[in-house]
């Protein structure tokens, strides 16, 4: 671990406090997780428990945030959805950053080589499709699935961390302490794990977050178009779908998982932002 | 001033407008007709799919016999016919001066022609069992055909208006998946694939011309997408509307009609009845047990849709009501499985892409099954590999599907087909309605094949689906009830 990184992290809750964005996103975004994880243990109903004689009710005080058109409880369905789309989009996320950051490393690494070349001309070629295509394609290939989302989620964020860390890593690789390391003899590996890699994590994290909220996006996008998580998992992407032709009738029930999608990505986002702000040191000071 | 001035222009705008008016008030001659399902073919005598009939019965092509309104047969190309005393000879008499579409002449021949054809060995006829009974077709004289059958069959005529059943040209049979030539009032103008199918009025038509010019059947799966269309006037009529939840909306706008009726559709829940477990009656029966239809009737169709305890539509007048047999009672379903030792089971629910029935009577279905301690793994198909896999393939375990056909319970005597279904007392029933003419004895065979397959849990008989369309209002002449499969577009006209 390198003097830059750990000068900083005395100040970086401070700052976090300090953050109107981060603060309000990470509230947002710690009430899905919360619900999430509670749906574990408890949910005020089954979530794929159908009572078809009280479908299509509004919010009351036995159901909370109303039921959908087969009588499902919409609070037990958003609570088991929130994991469903936070699995899956961590899942996707973690997925492209274990496969794309060590691309991104060794190319920067042996830049100018074929390898940086092979690396850097295969993540273009995915990049050029579009991310929300590639996961059509992959889904209709394969078969519909939340595992088939995530690989398909997955692939689409390979290119984004292999290409941000390379960036990064290469005006690291000019700087003294990397030259002293070579000087010392460690090798390319060692160097981009010890000295580049813990110097890139920020970066890292907030694109991890931006890339988080965008892959909650593309599950409950896949689901809508149903070729993502299949019934009876509640998805909040499927709740919307199914709410759609409703909507006259029961407003709430494509209201809710609209807003918790809305909330979730605005939540992650302006978290992502305020981490930004954090890491920064210079953004900090200017802002603040 | 200014105000002066607005006055004016609205004065003007109104004089205007009262002055068009007349020229509106013309009642329209097209009409955009919107259907769930895109057919795969234009070809009804090859292809068992129910979209090419709703695009081409009675519109393009026609038989020697056809299906009215209300279910009747009357005729068609035949302008009348003898039966000889033995039940064994049709003779058929044929409408003069009927051509084409490509202007080819209509004789005898071509009426000669279509039934060899389609009763041929390797023919693609989806419903060769229509033909099953005829020894022999002769072409008399050019307005005269004779048809003999081996064995009496008192539904022939009925066979005969089916839409597999129509008369094609040899010029032309080759081409009508692509391109129909049929003798209807419509002919067809183009097919633009996953868009629509536009047919226009056949001028050379012999009988009755038809009040329409034009007609477009556009094809929208998506039940939003067909609300919307709907509701933006984009389409005059939808007959088989697949959202059911947003009829209401329809009902209260005075621009339009939601007309409810009847259909053939006996929607049911398909088992694979040589597959084990699943071909064990026990299990079958536990399954049925397992299934609340009204449940599904409700959540599914939002009440649209009658139940049924067997193959067979409640309004036929030798309907028997057999739902007491395959009632809702989980713990008894629990007990059947128990007994058939049946205890960690997982069966694939493959589901054709209609919203209603399928998709959310799929969701339904699994519930209930999972009540019972059945697991399933759902897979929604698209229509071709519906066909392929379960229909062809009978790789399944069950499926959800509406058989539109009218009186199609003779399926069950077919051991291959899809369900594969097989019952030696089954088939005996069906063949001795084959040879019975009697109307009495006919209808205790029926009421006897539906107590059959009801008794052997065959299928689980879900519902008869209803014919909820929603019309635009000043559109008249559209059937209420489906007696066949058919959008029978003859009749309709717009209201001036």
């Amino acid at each position: 671990m390198s003097e830059i990184g750990l000068a900083r992290r005395d100040n970086l809750w401070s700052a976090a406090l300090g953050s109107r964005s981060f603060m309000i996103g990470a509230v947002l975004t710690g009430i899905f997780v919360l619900a999430a994880l509670i749906s574990f243990v408890w949910t005020p109903y089954g979530a794929a428990a159908q009572d078809i004689p009280n479908k299509l009710k509004p919010p009351s005080s036995a159901h909370w945030l109303g039921t959908d058109h087969f009588g499902r409880d919409t609070l037990s369905m958003i609570m088991v959805g929130a994991r469903t789309s936070i699995a899956v989009a961590l899942i996707a996320v973690g997925l492209g950053a274990a496969i794309g950051t060590p691309l991104g490393l060794a190319a920067a690494a042996r830049r100018g080589s074929l390898l940086d070349e092979v690396i850097m001309r295969g993540n273009d070629l995915v990049f050029a499709f579009p991310a929300l295509l590639i996961a059509i394609l992959i889904t209709a290939v394969f078969g519909p699935g939340a595992v088939n989302a995530i690989i398909a989620i997955g692939i689409f964020n390979i290119p984004v961390f292999a290409r941000l860390s390379r960036g990064a890593a290469l005006s690291l690789w000019q700087r003294e302490f990397v030259m002293s390391a070579r000087v010392a003899g460690k090798g390319a590996v060692r160097i981009s794990a010890e000295h580049i890699l813990p110097n890139i994590l920020n970066t890292l994290i907030v694109q991890a977050t931006i890339q988080f909220s965008l892959g909650i996006l593309a599950e409950a996008a896949l689901a809508y178009v149903g070729l993502g998580t299949q019934p009876p998992t509640p998805s909040w992407g499927k709740m919307l779908s199914d709410a759609q032709t409703m909507i006259a009738l029961a407003p709430h029930v494509a209201l809710v998982p609209g807003l918790a999608i809305v909330l979730t990505v605005l939540g992650v986002n302006l978290m992502g932002d305020g981490l930004r702000d954090i890491f920064d040191p210079q953004l900090r000071r200017s802002r603040g | 001033m200014r105000t002066s001035l607005v006055v004016l222009a609205v004065a003007g705008a109104l004089i205007m407008s009262t002055a068009l008016t007349p020229a509106y008030a013309q009642a329209r001659t097209d009409v955009r007709v919107g259907l769930v399902l895109e057919p795969p073919n234009l070809d009804p005598t090859a292809g068992a799919a129910a979209a090419i009939d709703e695009v081409v019965y009675a519109n393009i092509f026609e038989g020697l016999t056809r299906f009215d309104a209300n279910g009747a047969i009357i005729p068609a190309l035949a302008e009348s016919w003898e039966i000889s005393g033995d039940g064994l000879t049709y003779t058929f008499h044929l409408h003069s001066g009927v051509k084409f579409h490509d202007g080819t002449g209509f004789d005898a021949e071509d009426v000669k022609f279509s039934f060899d054809r389609a009763r041929a060995e390797g023919s693609v006829n989806a419903q060769k069992a229509l033909f099953a009974d005829i020894a022999s077709v002769d072409a008399v004289d050019p307005r005269t055909v004779r048809i003999t059958l081996s064995r009496p069959n008192g539904n022939f005529l009925f066979n005969l208006a089916w839409g597999d059943a129509v008369i094609v040209a040899p010029e032309s049979a080759e081409t009508n998946a692509t391109k129909p030539v049929g003798t209807g009032p419509f002919a067809f103008i183009e097919w633009q694939q996953g868009d629509h199918v536009d047919i226009a009025r056949n001028p050379d038509y012999w009988g009755t011309p038809v009040r329409l010019e034009k007609a477009t059947f556009k094809f929208i799966g998506d039940p939003t997408a067909a609300f919307a269309a709907m509701m933006a006037e984009d389409l005059d009529v939808f007959p088989n509307f697949a959202a059911p939840e947003t009829l209401s909306q329809f009902a209260s706008d005075p621009r339009f009609e939601v007309v409810v009726g009847s259909t053939e559709g006996e929607t049911i829940l398909a088992m694979n009845n040589s597959k084990p477990p699943l071909d064990n009656p026990k299990v079958r029966e536990a399954i049925a047990h397992a299934i609340d239809r009204q449940a599904i009737i409700d959540g599914a169709m939002f009440g649209y849709g009658t139940p049924i305890g067997t193959h067979f539509a409640p309004h036929h007048p030798d309907y028997v009501d057999l739902t007491a047999i395959s009632g809702y009672d989980p713990e008894k379903s629990k007990a059947l499985l128990a007994e058939a030792g049946i205890t960690d089971l997982t069966l694939s629910l493959k589901l054709p892409p209609v919203e209603g029935y399928a998709r959310r009577g799929g969701e339904i279905i699994a519930q209930q099954l999972a009540a019972i301690g059945i697991k399933t793994e759902t897979t929604n198909l698209e229509w071709a590999q519906w066909l392929e896999q379960v229909f062809t393939g009978r790789d399944f375990d069950l499926t959800i599907v509406s058989h539109t056909e009218p009186l199609d319970i003779g399926i069950y005597a077919r051991g291959d087909y899809y369900f594969q279904y097989k019952s030696e007392a089954f088939n005996q029933i069906m063949a001795d309605l084959g040879n019975e003419t009697g109307p009495a004895e006919r209808s205790e065979l029926f009421k006897a094949a539906q107590t059959r397959i009801a008794e052997d849990f065959a299928n689980g008989f879900l519902f008869q689906l209803a014919k909820a369309g929603v019309q635009n209002a000043k559109l008249k002449g559209m059937w209420v009830n489906a007696p066949t499969q058919a959008t029978d577009l003859t009749g309709v006209y717009w209201e001036e």
